[in-house]
């Protein structure tokens, strides 16, 4: 392949940089093609892209639940490609899965208690649980009450507050408003949005809602069937023709 | 009226080394959702490492039981690591042959070690105390049967809290929910299996070693407890601790008071009749959820 190019000058520093990653199913079907893309400390970045286009599958590739064919994924400096997803959890990688994932038959604070797992000193998780039922107070409302037997808005409020009590440095959400009443999106949108301006916590968000997620963030990047086909900032994306007619119906 | 009652205490002695016996198959099987069909064989083990250690070292049962225990904690760990986790992702029959596979490794091993002669322990604490008994309201309890189950139902107890009140019990819970979001919390699925196998062996193991008190020891002893503890896993609610006690006194009880009425070799078919009754009634068991 050749001497590799030089880093482009915006990845230094780069929280989450990924480079020519692919991810093969099956009998060599490519889920991602030469995916490079980074996140920066403190920065929202959103993935949009139509249903199949391999959002999920690259958020967990850099959750480590897929294993990529080749390529290089670091996170904050250092290679993570070689190491399994609970050890990423412990270096503040976090993923809010598509469909949630709740441990349902755990209460709601039980899965709160899993959450830190990774740290189970009490003053830490006394410490986070105050930090998450005060950005969901609901949920401390529902703490006896099983995971399952959540409302949807609640189930996905339920499923950030368990990616947050790892205390993470880097937080992945994967459709958090899919099939979610509009008035609980916004909820959970604009939690978002605080959370951000209160701590600088880099997300990574995947989303149906295209003016939303491109709104909360300030860069972004389009998937079309396993490449990155366009990058930019949040305005420029919207700006875009192929943005605004895929995606915006414009 | 007194004999009937005479057979229910008699079956619930037999109900709490029961529940002992199947709990470790109500983690793999009913939480863990693994097949393990050498389950009994890992109670034969516990059964000759009780005799072997009365017999070499003089230790009695009632203490055995601690490296029983251990070495087969270990013995599980194994047999999930180096066999189980390989077949683990596949289709479930090749966990069905992985672990009958490994019931004839064990059972013939143990014929090529002790021959597959019956053997009795003699002399334990147990055994001496044969003639006792405790009169009440005109029911005899015996006393030896009555350690074995108390002490049965202490352990089983314990395994209960750690599944139900702790951290640990909580991860495995978990884990048996939903693998992956397991991993994305940071727990490792595959040493909540390791240990989900070491407890159930170690578990079943230490049943045996108090079941070698009364029940001879040989190497195809194991294979009716495997039948019987699937029984009472599904029976009880796959995967509820709680459940597995109660559809264990049940079976216990059945067994019991069919004896008293009917020629022996009917107590089992009446067990697993009323298994068929229940799973017509209840399909998820007794304290079971779907």
């Amino acid at each position: 392949m050749g001497a590799e190019p030089a880093p482009p000058v915006s990845r230094d520093g780069a929280l989450l940089d990924m480079r020519d990653v692919e991810v093969a199913y099956g009998a060599g079907v490519l889920a991602l093609q030469g995916v490079s893309l980074h996140v920066r400390p403190g920065e929202i970045v959103a993935l949009i892209g139509a249903n199949g286009a391999g959002k999920t599958t690259l958020l967990k590739t850099i959750a480590g639940l897929v294993a990529p064919r080749s390529g290089e994924i670091r996170f904050a400096g250092r290679p993570i490609g070689d190491l399994e997803a609970p050890d990423r959890v412990r270096l503040g990688v976090a993923l809010v899965p598509e469909g949630r994932r709740l441990f349902s038959r755990l209460t709601v604070a039980e899965n709160l208690t899993l959450g830190t797992f990774t740290n189970a000193e009490a003053a830490h998780r006394r410490e986070m649980l105050d930090r998450v039922y005060t950005l969901f107070p609901v949920l401390r409302e529902r703490a006896r009450q099983r995971a399952g037997t959540l409302s949807g808005g609640e189930g996905q409020m339920l499923a950030i507050a368990r990616a947050l009590m790892s205390r993470p440095r880097f937080l992945m959400l994967d459709e958090p408003s899919l099939g979610i009443m509009p008035r609980l999106v916004d909820a959970i949108l604009e939690a978002l949005a605080r959370l951000h301006r209160a701590e600088g916590l880099a997300m990574f968000l995947v989303e149906q809602n295209v003016p939303a997620a491109l709104e909360l963030a300030t860069r972004g990047y389009v998937l079309q069937t396993g490449r990155v086909v366009l990058e930019g900032t949040s305005r420029d994306l919207l700006g875009s023709e192929l943005v605004r007619k895929a995606y915006l119906g414009m | 009226m007194t004999l009937l009652l005479q057979a229910i205490v008699n079956g619930l002695e037999m109900g709490f080394l029961y529940a002992l016996v199947a709990v470790g198959l109500t983690i793999i099987w009913g939480l863990m959702e693994m097949i393990n069909f050498a389950h009994g064989e890992f109670l034969m083990l516990g059964m000759f490492g009780a005799w072997w250690a009365s017999v070499a070292f003089g230790l009695d049962p009632l203490l055995s039981i601690v490296p029983v225990g251990l070495a087969m904690y270990a013995l599980g760990v194994l047999v999930y690591r180096q066999l189980m986790r390989r077949v683990q992702r596949g289709d479930p029959f090749t966990q069905i042959f992985a672990t009958v596979g490994l019931l004839f490794l064990l059972q013939n091993s143990a014929v090529a070690v002790f021959t597959s002669d019956y053997r009795y322990l003699s002399d334990t604490l147990l055994t001496r105390l044969s003639g006792a008994n405790v009169n009440l309201l005109g029911i005899t309890i015996g006393v030896p049967l009555l350690i074995g189950a108390l002490l049965a139902l202490v352990l089983f107890l314990a395994l209960y809290l750690l599944i139900d009140r702790t951290e640990f019990g909580l991860a495995l819970r978990a884990t048996a929910e939903d693998r992956e979001a397991a991993m994305l919390v940071g727990i490792r699925p595959q040493k909540m299996f390791a240990v989900a196998w070491g407890l159930g062996a170690a578990l079943v193991a230490v049943a045996g070693a108090i079941l070698a008190n009364f029940f001879a020891v040989f190497p195809q002893v194991g294979f009716p407890f495997t039948v019987l503890a699937y029984a009472i896993v599904a029976l009880g609610g796959f995967g509820s601790i709680l459940g597995t006690l109660l559809a264990a006194l049940l079976v216990g009880v059945v067994q019991s008071v069919t004896t008293v009425y009917l020629p022996p070799a009917f107590k089992d078919a009446f067990v697993f009749a009323s298994y068929i009754v229940i799973g017509l009634c209840r399909p998820q068991g007794l304290f079971g959820r779907f």
